[in-house]
C-alpha cells in the first residue's frame, strides 16, 4: 500500500503552517470589548449575507435600522423605554453571574414583579387616589419583593440542597406565567378580557409627553421615570459590586470558591441573598414596565427580556455599567428589527448576533497563533 | 495569527460596520427585494396594517393581509404597509407610534388587545386615522371601532354541521373557543341555535384554547374534543388546525377566518372574511373626509362575510354535498338572503331564545340589540339581555 502524500506535503520548498489554540495566561481589560465589538461587527457581515440572500440589500436595510432606533429624538425615546426593562434584567443577571449562579429566571422575576406591583393597585392595598409620592414606591417595593421571593426559592435549594438553579429557575419562569395568568384570565380579568382594568393615573410613572402642555417639544416622548430608576439601579449594583465588602464577597466567591471558604466568606448566606438581589432587580424591572408603559396587568408584558438580558450581561462582560449604553443598543435593535418583514429575518439577525458573541467567549479564553510546523514547541 | 493582527481585524470590522450604517442613503425603501420595511411613500394615501400572526398563517391575519392587498388594487393613488407577529403587550404602542410618526394616514389594528395603545396614539396624532377591529372603544373623530355580523354565518355552518352529525348518528359537536369574550360567547350561540335548526337532539361542548394563535394548542384542543367524541368540531382560533385533526380521526372540522382555510375533505365549510371591500370603502372615505369613525359593524349585505361552499364560484365541499337537499337549499336561501340584507345578526338572534338552563333569555316577538350581542352586563353599556348566557344545546358551563 502506498501512502500518498498529503495535499500540504506537495509544498516541500515553502515553510508551512498551522493554527494553534493555546489558552490565554490572562486576559487584558480592553481585550473584552474587543472581541466583542468584533463578534457583533462579524454577527453583522453575517446578517448582511443573509439578507442578500433573500434579495435585499443589507446597507440599505442596517441604515434603516440606525435611523429607525436613533434617528430622531422620538424614536430614541422609544429606544431608551425598550432599553429600561432590559437593563434591569441584565443587572439581575449581572450579579447572579459574577457569582457563577446561573439564574435563567429574570424573565419569571420579571413577572412576577410586576404583579406584585399590581397587588398594590388591584386588591387594592393602596385606594386609586393614593398620592403617587406613595403609590409609585410602594409598587416599587412590592414588584421588588416580589421578585426577590422568586429569586429567593431556587437561591435556598441552591444553597442548602445543592439543586440545580439553571433548572429550578428557568422552570420557575413558567409557572410566573402562570401565575399571572390566572390573575389576569380570573380575578383581575376585566369583564372576561384577559388583562386587568388599567391602573388609576396616580399609580403610572411620570413620562416626558405628560408635560407637553408646559413643554410643547415634550410630546409623544413616552420616555418615563422608570429609565432614571434603571440608571440608579446600575449605578447602586456598581456601588455593591466594587466598593462594598459583599461585593468583594461576591466576586471573590464567584472567581474562587475554595478561597472564598478559607477566608470565612458565608456561602450559603450570600447565595440566598444574592438570588434574592437578582430577582428584586428582574421584578423591579417588571414593576417599571406595567407603571412606566402597559399601565395595567395583562399577558405578553415581557418579550422575552429576562432571556435577552443574560445576552446583555454577557456582552456587558457582567460590568453593570457597560449594561447600559448595551441595553440602549439592544433596545434600538429589538425595536428597528420590529419593522422588518416577514418578521423572521431581524430574529435570524439576532440570533446570529448570540451565535457570534458567545463564540467569541473562546477567543477571550483562548488565543489562536499561526505556528510553523516543526518549530512547535 | 498573532494578537496585534487580531486587534487589527476587528478595528477594520468594527469600521466596516460603521461604514455599512453611515453610507446607507437617506431614504429608506419600502421594498427591499425578499423583505419590506414600512415606509410612506410621498404623493399617496399611506395605509399601515399590524397584525397578531404571521400575514399568511392561513387564517385571521391572512384575510386582513389580503383585504390590505385589495384596497392598494382598487383604491387609486394608494400605498400600503404591515407588520406582522406583533404582540399585544409589550411592543404594540411603540409599534403604533412608529408607523403613526413616519406619517400613515390609516393605520388598521386587527387584534383585541391593541385597543388601548391606539386609543392614545389617536390622541397624539390627530390627523391619522386609526381603526381597530373587534374591540370595544372608539373616539368618534380618529380612533373608530370595526367589526362584523359573522354570527350569521356561524349560525349557517352550525345548520350544516348539525344536519351532518344527525346524517352520521352522532349528533354531538365540538367548539373550540378563544376567549371567555362576548365575541366568542355571540359565536358560539350562534353555532348551538343553527346546529339546534337542523339538528334537534344535537349538543355542542365548549373547550377554552385561551389563545387565538397557537398551531399546537388548537391541534390538542381540536384532537381533545373529537376523543371526548364530537363528530364536528368548531374552531374560533386562526388556525386550520381543526380540519387537520378532523381528517386523522375520520371526522369534520369547521374553519374559520380565510376562505383558503376549508381546502381538505375533512373540512365541511369555512365561515370567512373579505376584509377588502370593507377596508376599501373605509379608505375611500377618510381620503374624502366623509368617514367618520366610530361602531361599524356591518353586515353580510356588505360582501365581506362568507360560508365556504357556498358563495359565488366555489363548491360544496364533499362532507356537505352529501346532506339532505333541504337542508342545502336552506343555507343557499339564507346566503342569499345575507348578501341582498334580509337576513341579519338580528335575524339569528330573534325570539324566543332559551339557555341552557332552561331560562328563556329573548321571548318571542323580541330580539337581541347590537349592544346585547357586544357586551356583558358588567360592562356598565346598559345591555338588557347581553351576552353572557349559553344557548339550549350547549353542555358547558361559562368561566366564572
Amino acid at each position: 500500500m502506498t501512502t500518498k502524500p498529503s495535499l500540504f506535503a506537495q509544498y516541500r520548498g515553502g515553510a508551512r503552517f498551522r493554527l494553534r489554540m493555546e489558552p490565554r495566561m490572562k486576559q487584558p481589560g480592553w481585550l473584552g470589548l474587543i472581541v466583542s465589538l468584533g463578534a457583533v461587527t462579524f454577527a453583522l457581515v453575517l446578517g448582511g449575507i443573509v439578507l442578500m440572500l433573500v434579495g435585499g440589500d443589507p446597507f440599505r436595510a442596517y441604515a434603516f435600522m440606525a435611523k429607525a432606533a436613533f434617528g430622531d429624538i422620538g424614536v430614541f425615546s422609544d429606544t431608551l423605554v425598550k432599553a429600561t426593562p432590559l437593563i434591569l434584567v441584565s443587572l439581575a443577571a449581572v450579579v447572579a453571574f459574577r457569582m457563577r449562579l446561573w439564574n435563567i429566571g429574570a424573565e419569571g422575576q420579571f413577572y412576577l414583579g410586576a404583579f406584585g406591583a399590581s397587588l398594590v393597585v388591584l386588591t387594592p392595598i393602596l385606594p386609586p387616589e393614593t398620592s403617587p409620592w406613595l403609590m409609585i414606591p410602594a409598587m416599587m417595593i412590592m414588584g421588588m419583593l416580589a421578585g426577590a421571593l422568586w429569586g429567593f426559592i431556587p437561591g435556598y435549594l441552591k444553597a442548602k440542597y445543592n439543586v440545580n438553579e439553571i433548572i429550578s429557575t428557568l422552570m420557575m419562569n413558567y409557572i410566573a406565567v402562570a401565575w399571572n395568568n390566572y390573575f389576569i384570565f380570573d380575578v383581575w380579568s376585566e369583564g372576561g378580557f384577559q388583562m386587568s382594568r388599567q391602573f388609576p393615573k396616580t399609580a403610572w410613572l411620570p413620562r416626558l409627553t405628560d408635560y407637553s402642555a408646559q413643554v410643547p417639544m415634550f410630546r409623544g416622548l413616552t420616555i418615563h421615570l422608570g429609565f432614571v430608576i434603571a440608571l440608579i439601579a446600575a449605578g447602586v449594583v456598581w456601588w455593591i459590586m466594587y466598593r462594598s465588602r459583599w461585593g468583594y464577597e461576591i466576586r471573590l466567591i464567584g472567581d474562587n470558591p475554595r478561597a472564598a471558604r478559607y477566608a470565612g466568606i458565608n456561602i450559603v448566606r450570600n447565595t440566598i441573598l444574592v438570588m434574592m438581589l437578582s430577582g428584586a432587580l428582574a421584578g423591579l424591572g417588571g414593576m417599571l414596565e406595567i407603571s412606566g408603559v402597559v399601565h395595567r396587568l395583562q399577558g405578553a408584558i415581557s418579550s422575552g427580556y429576562g432571556f435577552t438580558g443574560i445576552i446583555i450581561a454577557w456582552l456587558a462582560k457582567l460590568n453593570p455599567i457597560l449594561v447600559v449604553p448595551i441595553s440602549i443598543l439592544f433596545g434600538g435593535l429589538l425595536l428597528a428589527g420590529r419593522e422588518i418583514q416577514p418578521s423572521g429575518i431581524p430574529m435570524l439577525i439576532q440570533g446570529i448576533i448570540l451565535v457570534c458573541l458567545i463564540g467569541s467567549d473562546f477567543l477571550l479564553r483562548n488565543r489562536i497563533r499561526l505556528v510553523q510546523i516543526g518549530q512547535e514547541a | 495569527m498573532s494578537r496585534s493582527m487580531a486587534l487589527r481585524l476587528a478595528v477594520l470590522l468594527t469600521l466596516l460596520a460603521l461604514a455599512l450604517t453611515a453610507c446607507g442613503g437617506e431614504e429608506a425603501p419600502e421594498v427591499v427585494g425578499g423583505f419590506e420595511i414600512p415606509a410612506v411613500e410621498e404623493g399617496k394615501f399611506n395605509i399601515a396594517m399590524v397584525l397578531i400572526g404571521p400575514h399568511d398563517d392561513g387564517g385571521w391575519s391572512q384575510a386582513h393581509f389580503e383585504g390590505l392587498e385589495y384596497v392598494a388594487e382598487n383604491v387609486p393613488d394608494v400605498h400600503i404597509a404591515y407588520i406582522e407577529n406583533v404582540p399585544e403587550g409589550a411592543d404594540s404602542e411603540q409599534i403604533f407610534r412608529s408607523l403613526s410618526r413616519k406619517g400613515f394616514d390609516l393605520i388598521f389594528g386587527t387584534s383585541f388587545g391593541y385597543m388601548d395603545p391606539m386609543e392614545v396614539l389617536a390622541e397624539e396624532f390627530p390627523d391619522v386615522t386609526y381603526i381597530h377591529i373587534s374591540g370595544i372603544k372608539s373616539n368618534m373623530t380618529n380612533f373608530g371601532n370595526l367589526f362584523g355580523a359573522m354570527e350569521n354565518m356561524k349560525y349557517m355552518a352550525g345548520m350544516l354541521a348539525g344536519a351532518r352529525a344527525q346524517m352520521d348518528g352522532n349528533p354531538k359537536l365540538g367548539y373550540m373557543a378563544t376567549f371567555p369574550i362576548p365575541e366568542e360567547i355571540r359565536l358560539g350561540n350562534a353555532i348551538a341555535l343553527g346546529m339546534r335548526e337542523t339538528c334537534p337532539e344535537c349538543t355542542l361542548d365548549v373547550r377554552w384554547i385561551n389563545t387565538w394563535h397557537d398551531p399546537i394548542i388548537e391541534k390538542e384542543a381540536a384532537a381533545s374534543l373529537f376523543d371526548a367524541g364530537a363528530q364536528v368540531v368548531f374552531t374560533g382560533a386562526d388556525t386550520p388546525a381543526v380540519a387537520d385533526v378532523a381528517q386523522e380521526k375520520g371526522k369534520w372540522g369547521v374553519t374559520y377566518d380565510w376562505y383558503g382555510s376549508c381546502k381538505i375533505d375533512a373540512c365541511l365549510t369555512a365561515p370567512y372574511w373579505v376584509w377588502g371591500p370593507v377596508y376599501a370603502e373605509i379608505a375611500e372615505g377618510v381620503i374624502a373626509g366623509t368617514y367618520t369613525p366610530g361602531w361599524d359593524y356591518f353586515d353580510g349585505d356588505t360582501g365581506a362575510l362568507g360560508l365556504y361552499g357556498f358563495m359565488e364560484g366555489e363548491e360544496l365541499q364533499p362532507g356537505v354535498a352529501e346532506l339532505p337537499e333541504d337542508v342545502i337549499q336552506a343555507v343557499r336561501d339564507l346566503v342569499a338572503d345575507t348578501l341582498v340584507g334580509d337576513f341579519t345578526r338580528f335575524d339569528v338572534f330573534s325570539g324566543p331564545i332559551y339557555d341552557n338552563q332552561g331560562n328563556l333569555i329573548v321571548p318571542e316577538g323580541k330580539a337581541l340589540e347590537q349592544v346585547d350581542l357586544d357586551a356583558f352586563p358588567e360592562f356598565g353599556l346598559g345591555c338588557e339581555y347581553c351576552m353572557k348566557w349559553w344557548a339550549e344545546g350547549i353542555t358547558a358551563e361559562l368561566p366564572e
